[in-house]
């Protein structure tokens, strides 16, 4: 197809693939579409510099084996199924492991300002669910870091000229174009259900445009937002997912959503600590005294429990972050447990700082998160224990997307199903995507499966533009024009909702939604509870009916009518995730009911924990307007048979009693 | 705790029309900072006489301060809304006064356009230029203490408080920016990156370049990630001047 495989069309305008979300997913999918020389229009709702990779902290996992430990690929591809609780297809997360040590190399080929050994090679450290020194990192602002390097990347592309099939320069456009301050408003799909664009709405003054792209692909992140506070950004409501939901895209495993054990209590965010602050030794405690009130610096070490370290004592603070945030939820929750009487544990790196050298070593390892807490808690805390509780992080679940295996077990070079949506033309990668971690995300995997997921996502793009015998390009304009006024009249409607029967504030019933989502859809969750959560989702989806607009004002930014769209997103996902939770009956990761625990109820057989026989299946959601129909599909688990994971524990009979008592 | 209530004046407007003063008063809570109290506005948008209004329009995103997007002008001093905590700026309840950047276009209260700083970045080629991004072997060896420096500069966040604070970064001045001659640097100390350390440096000798610096020196104060902004403009002064003179023997 000759006028298909063209850079121009007969009236000179630029065929280009369209990549919504400007995070590390994005650019790297960006880059690797202009590598094959495709032109690329980028879209963000913020200027990409600032999207939600860079709140990353800790690192990124690459098993170069630089200590001589004997680390290897197929040790990170193993710990990273096992730390999914086996949930999670194979095939990617081999090409993923495989592909690190390189995908490292070339972070550091573009100038990440990596931390550094003696001898000047690339320094790493150790992170959660491995015993390895497997993660390569910049201080502790690691995403940041990549991010920057990506974004400079892409810039270079936005000086670059295209160039039509004959190598000559085409005036006037870039190999990439960006469009910071646009939200996406829908996917354009044709006749047959193919998509061939999107529709965007410019966020600056309001104008509702629809854009052709030979491909599109997603790399919008995770759905935060759903919990009110979380660690994410507030940009991540995880919207454009919902959009292609909505539209009938797969959704996959909703109901894993990881809760980072270590975060800093706040309110109007709860923010990370890294990882790696226990990667580079730093201890969880409660006093053994759980009446004591004193500060955490003044409790002498015979008087503090250290928990993690005495019920797991080969892994010891550094667990896999399912099983840290259910004991600390536990210790603190259910045992009654506290910090100075609040509802929190101490995460402490004092014993490594009581030095000038030791602080000095730890400055530069940690410097940007511990900074992090010494502003936002208002305590020094390389003096002071710090205070933290578990909070919602990443999403394990997203959109599904299917994978082309090779000879290899990994995924098939190049093939147009890698990183494919359910919506032919449509991909999807990064935290948006469902397929890298299973029921568990290791620390410092997400860094990785967002590049990895950008490489491998481009050349599908490109593939399966190759691949088709039409180009968007070439299609009537009716379609994009009728796609482009549906969701203007539907912005439209939105903000005209002014009269006195729109009587819901949606920032409140935003707050309502994500108060109830962290209570009971998060560390444990009850059939009982979830039971409520479903109904009273229900009701919100109502109430959203009469949310006011709160400002009339057109042809302008108006955040107020952009955030109804954003809410409708959220209360879809949300009952995505409360339904997959309440319909799977087992224990797998971060999805844990308390009443199928066996160790809490030994006398109950259909108290299983993880049950393989009835549960090793992704679940996949498919909207309909009367709320989620949930579906189960097999689990590829071709390259490594199945295992216990209980990473050493001493079992809670067995565990060592705090000595001093109380109550 | 000196009051019950935090009140906050916002500038408001739209582009470049006409602002308006309006005053907000919002419930004090513990370890509240300037977001949250916007956050309790979009909850309640009314102002303290009693009026009906619409909610603010403000930039935001990771709220920890490490993405740059809530930049505003809080009490006079460009910062990042986030990491303005209500019991340092307001510890007896006095007003707290907020308004959009000035050195840059309005699009609507406290968002403004910083469209031209990340252009300025395409000028001096901030960027390493690989040659791919397929499998070419590990990077150069650094030292640590050159990875040190390179960290520090790598932190910029291209929030717009030290251009905000420049006296010489003005409508009537092409000058872009300490920021950029800042970054220029970075670029110029990586082993590869060095490659290109001439086409930078005619760069930020050209227009809007490091002449344009007035040496006023704001803007290392008011750096949220306390770059040495001011030791990179004279670090780029002596690689510029050194170019001046024997930049035609180099010819690179």
């Amino acid at each position: 197809m000759a006028a298909k495989s063209s850079i121009l069309t007969k009236s000179g305008q630029v065929r280009r693939a369209i990549v919504v979300g400007g995070g590390l997913g994005g650019l790297m999918t960006v880059i690797k579409l202009c590598e094959a020389g495709i032109p690329v229009d980028l879209f963000s709702l913020v200027p990409v510099k600032r999207s939600h990779s860079v709140c990353a902290q800790g690192g990124i996992n690459a098993s170069v084996n630089i200590k001589g430990e004997g680390d290897s690929p197929y040790v990170h591809f193993y710990e990273t199924v096992k730390g999914g609780d086996f949930l999670a297809q194979q095939p990617p997360i081999k090409g993923m492991a495989d592909a690190a040590p390189g995908i490292v190399f070339m972070l550091d080929r573009m100038g990440v300002p990596f931390n550094r050994t003696p001898e000047g090679n690339l320094d790493f450290r150790r992170f959660g669910g491995t015993l390895f020194h497997r993660t390569a990192f910049a201080g502790a602002t690691t995403g940041q870091q990549l991010l920057y390097a990506l974004d400079e990347q892409v810039r270079r592309y936005e000086t670059t000229t295209v160039e039509d099939d004959k190598g000559v320069t085409v005036p006037g456009e870039a190999m990439v174009r960006k469009w910071e301050y646009w939200d996406l408003c829908g996917l354009v799909l044709d006749d047959e259900g193919v998509c061939r664009g999107i529709v965007a709405q410019d966020l600056k003054n309001g104008e509702v445009k629809s854009f052709r792209g030979d491909s599109v692909c997603l790399a919008t992140g995770g759905p935060g937002m759903v919990f009110g506070r979380s660690t994410n950004s507030v940009i991540n409501t995880g919207i454009a997912a919902a959009i292609a939901y909505q539209q009938g895209a797969k959704y996959g495993n909703g109901e894993f959503i990881q809760v980072h054990p270590t975060a800093i209590p706040g309110t109007d965010k709860l923010r990370l600590i890294s990882e790696s602050v226990r990667g580079e030794g730093g201890r969880v405690w409660v006093p053994k005294d759980r009446k004591d009130r004193r500060r955490g610096k003044d409790i002498p070490e015979g008087e503090r429990y250290y928990f993690l370290e005495e019920r797991y004592p080969k892994y010891r603070n550094l667990v896999p972050r399912d099983i840290a945030s259910r004991e600390i939820f536990r210790k603190v929750r259910h045992e009654g447990y506290s910090a100075e009487g609040q509802e929190a544990a101490y995460l402490d790196v004092t014993h490594l700082t009581s030095t000038p050298s030791g602080k000095a070593a730890v400055r530069k390892k940690l410097g940007g998160v511990l900074e992090i807490y010494e502003k936002f808690a208002g305590e020094d805390p390389y003096d002071n224990p710090m205070k933290i509780f578990p909070a919602v992080h990443y999403s394990m679940g997203g959109l599904w997307v299917d994978f082309e295996k090779g000879a290899d077990g990994s995924l098939k070079p190049a093939a147009s199903r890698n990183q494919a949506t359910s919506i032919p033309g449509l991909f999807a990668t990064g935290e948006c995507d469902y397929q890298y971690h299973g029921a568990n995300r290791l620390g410092a995997n997400s860094l990785l499966s967002c590049i990895y997921g950008g490489m491998v996502t481009g050349p599908a793009m490109s593939t399966w533009r190759d691949e088709q015998s039409r180009s968007a390009f070439d299609l009537s304009s009716a379609l994009f024009d009728g796609e482009q006024k549906r969701r203007s009249d539907e912005y439209e409607s939105l903000a005209k909702r002014t009269g006195g029967d729109f009587d819901v504030n949606p920032y409140q019933l935003h707050e309502k939604l994500g108060d109830m989502m962290l209570t009971d859809v998060t560390v444990e969750r009850h059939n009982g509870r979830l039971d409520e959560v479903l109904g009273t989702l229900a009701d919100m989806q109502s109430q959203w009916k009469r949310c006011k607009a709160l400002d009339g004002q057109r042809g302008t930014m108006n955040q107020p009518v952009v955030f109804l769209r954003h809410l409708k997103g959220m209360l879809d996902i949300a009952q995505v995730i409360a339904q997959g939770a309440r319909d799977r009956e087992e224990c797998r990761g971060a999805h844990y009911k308390p009443d199928l625990d066996p160790e809490l109820h030994p006398e109950n057989p259909k108290a299983k924990g993880r049950d393989d026989a009835d549960w090793l299946k992704s679940t996949i959601a498919v909207y309909t307007d009367d709320g989620p129909k949930l579906s189960y599909e097999e689990v590829d688990v071709s390259l490594e048979k199945l295992a216990m994971r209980d990473y050493g524990k001493i079992p809670t009979a067995a565990a060592p009693a705090p000595a001093a008592e109380a109550k | 705790m000196a009051s019950q209530t935090i009140t906050l004046k916002i500038k408001r407007g739209d582009g470049a029309g006409a602002s308006a003063w309006e005053e907000f008063k919002v419930p004090r809570k513990p370890m509240m900072n300037v977001i949250s109290c916007l956050m309790e506005i979009q909850k309640n948008p009314v102002t303290s006489d009693g009026k009906s209004t619409s909610p603010v329009n403000w930039d935001a995103a990771c709220l920890e301060e490490v993405c740059g997007s809530c930049t505003m002008v809080i009490n006079g001093r460009a910062r990042q809304a986030c990491s303005a905590l209500v019991h340092e700026i307001s510890p007896n309840g006095e007003t707290i006064v907020i308004e959009p950047m000035t050195k840059f276009p309005r699009v609507r209260d406290l968002v403004v356009d910083r469209k031209p700083m990340f252009d300025a970045l395409k000028k001096v080629k901030a960027w390493i230029h690989i040659d791919g991004s397929h499998q070419l072997g590990a990077g150069p060896k650094i030292a640590q203490s050159d990875q040190e420096t390179m960290y520090l500069l790598s932190r910029c966040m291209t929030c717009g408080c030290c251009v905000e604070a420049c006296p010489n970064y003005n409508e009537r001045s092409p000058f872009m920016g300490p920021q950029v001659i800042s970054l220029t640097r970075l670029y110029n100390m990586h082993p590869s990156g060095k490659m290109q350390s001439g086409a930078r440096l005619d760069a930020i000798m050209g227009e809007g370049g490091i002449a344009d610096c007035g040496k006023a020196q704001n803007c290392v104060q008011v750096c949220p990630k306390e770059i040495p902004l001011t030791s990179s403009i004279s670090v780029m002064g002596r690689e510029t001047f050194k170019r001046a003179l024997f930049g035609w023997l180099l010819k690179g």
